[in-house]
């Protein structure tokens, strides 16, 4: 059974989204995600500064297994990505939720934020996945 | 209902991930595949390869029977405890399978693919006369592999007499059989051995420090090895001219009419015109089967591809026009990335070896 932290709010595309003191958005994948693609590879993220729009793509991980696009939670401008990830691509299997975090972004509308999944519904999402 | 190995409760004890692999099911991994894949390049894993396919064949005919069948010579084996490696052919050269040959004191053993299993079956059947008896065995078989491996199995099981076997070669004592051959470019043995023995031997290879380790990492080390797999780099579609196996295929004497011979022949005589070789990619990204490769002599495609634990870049199997050389390109997403061409293998004991 994975990991899914009850502060968090997710996509059904197995992204996750944590709204931050400052106003901005992080955003990675899920546990689940990360043990469904096995060993992480590469992960391609999108630029600073550049603009999301909700659920369109916003880069590509590439597992041993197989190359997944990662798709925006919300719209928004990016101002930070986790370059970390060059070097380290295994942090996304090893902690999915902390250093394994794939970019921040200034939310166009933080209100998408509540158009998400709550963690007991993407539970179901990943549980009905598993069987 | 797929079928479980004698080790399937060792395997779901361990944490592997199982998945339904040719009508059985496997371990995938036991946690990190790139892990398991470094554990055989640096000391000693293990894999349960029990789904493979075991044929006895007995009868005064077998060795006759085999030299026509296989496209490598069965009589290159001069004497029990010799293997060799070697494709099943059909009538247009098309490689039904790929399998290793024992020859025992008495008769010969076939292993065979998995996925392959019906069919090879049912060629031997089909082809066998009157005085060879086909006969599919129930066993359990285990590979040791990595540079530790001799050492850990001898540990394990105190058969230090396997330190003698040359490549290929093997001994059979008390019903088991060890042979020094593997599919990682690694040192170690394979064991087939009775199903109710097998479970026993994993244990004591586990005390002695041998990983379990799953098909995801067979896959990476047998790729970065240079060796097939049937199904994807060859199928009943390709010849083993376009295959990386010439080698395989003993011409001489001229006599000898094996399945396949007069087709690879004519193959031969009209000018091959693609080769399986490998790609290495420095760019970020991986190779993956079905890719577009563009080269100046045209296209062709990815077979297998990986990212290659050892080398940290990705690697690949490729079918392209036989005179296409060094530089080219990879369609991955719609867009050109630079690749080499190089003559796989890739990594041997350890090390990179590609040219």
């Amino acid at each position: 059974m994975s990991e899914i932290p009850t502060e968090l709010k997710f996509a059904a595309s197995h992204e996750w989204a944590r709204l931050e003191e400052d106003g901005s958005v992080t955003v990675g994948i899920s546990d689940h995600a990360q043990n469904e693609l096995g060993d992480v590879v590469y992960v391609e993220l999108p630029e600073p500064g550049q603009q999301l729009a909700a659920r369109h793509e916003a880069g590509v991980v590439e597992s041993v297994k197989a190359a997944s696009d990662i798709y925006a939670p919300v719209g928004g401008n990016v101002i930070a990505v986790n370059s970390a990830l060059d070097d380290a691509p295994e942090m996304v299997n090893q902690d999915p939720y902390g250093e394994g975090w794939f970019y921040r972004l200034e939310p166009d509308d933080v209100e998408e934020l509540t158009e998400l999944l709550d963690a007991e519904a993407y539970a179901e999402i990943c549980a009905a996945e598993e069987h | 209902m797929s079928r479980q190995t004698p080790l399937h409760a060792a395997h779901v004890q361990a944490g592997a991930r199982m998945v339904d692999f040719a009508g059985w099911q496997m371990p995938l991994n036991y946690g990190s595949q790139i892990s398991e894949h470094h554990v055989v390049r640096r000391s000693a894993g293990m894999f349960d390869v029990s789904h493979m396919t075991v044929i006895d064949l007995s009868g005064t005919g077998s060795c006759e029977f085999l030299r026509h069948v296989v496209a490598n010579d069965v009589a290159k084996l001069d004497r029990e405890g010799e293997a060799l490696y070697g494709t099943l052919l059909n009538d247009e050269g098309g490689v039904i399978d790929d399998l290793i040959v024992y020859r025992r004191s008495e008769g010969y053993r076939v292993v065979a693919n998995a996925s392959t299993r019906e069919q090879v079956l049912d060629w031997f059947e089909n082809c066998a006369p009157a005085d060879v008896v086909v006969e599919e065995r129930d066993l359990a078989m285990i590979a040791v592999q990595g540079p530790e491996a001799m050492a850990s199995f001898q540990a394990a099981t105190h058969i230090d007499s396997i330190g003698a076997l040359l490549p290929f070669g093997f001994l059979e004592q008390d019903n088991w059989m060890i042979a020094r051959t593997g599919y990682t470019g690694e040192d170690g043995v394979e064991v087939i051995l009775p199903t109710l023995e097998v479970l026993s031997l994993w244990k004591r290879l586990l005390d002695v420090g041998v990983q379990p380790i799953g098909l995801a990492a067979r896959d990476t080390l047998r790729l970065e090895a240079g060796l097939n797999l049937y199904g994807q780099d060859m199928d009943t579609s390709t010849s083993p001219l376009v295959s990386n196996l010439a080698w395989t295929i003993t011409w001489k004497p001229d006599s000898r009419e094996f399945i396949g011979r007069r087709a690879l022949a004519a193959l031969r005589t009209a000018g091959i015109e693609q080769k399986l070789t490998g790609l290495i990619m420095a760019a970020r990204g991986v190779l993956r089967r079905g890719q577009r490769v563009l080269t100046r002599f045209g296209d062709g495609s990815i077979t297998s591809g990986i990212f290659s634990p050892t080398l940290g870049y990705s690697i690949a199997l490729a079918r392209l026009p036989s005179s296409a050389t060094g530089d080219c390109q990879v369609e991955i997403r719609g867009k050109l990335l630079p690749v080499r061409i190089v003559k796989p293998p890739f990594v041997r004991r350890g090390q990179p070896v590609f040219e």
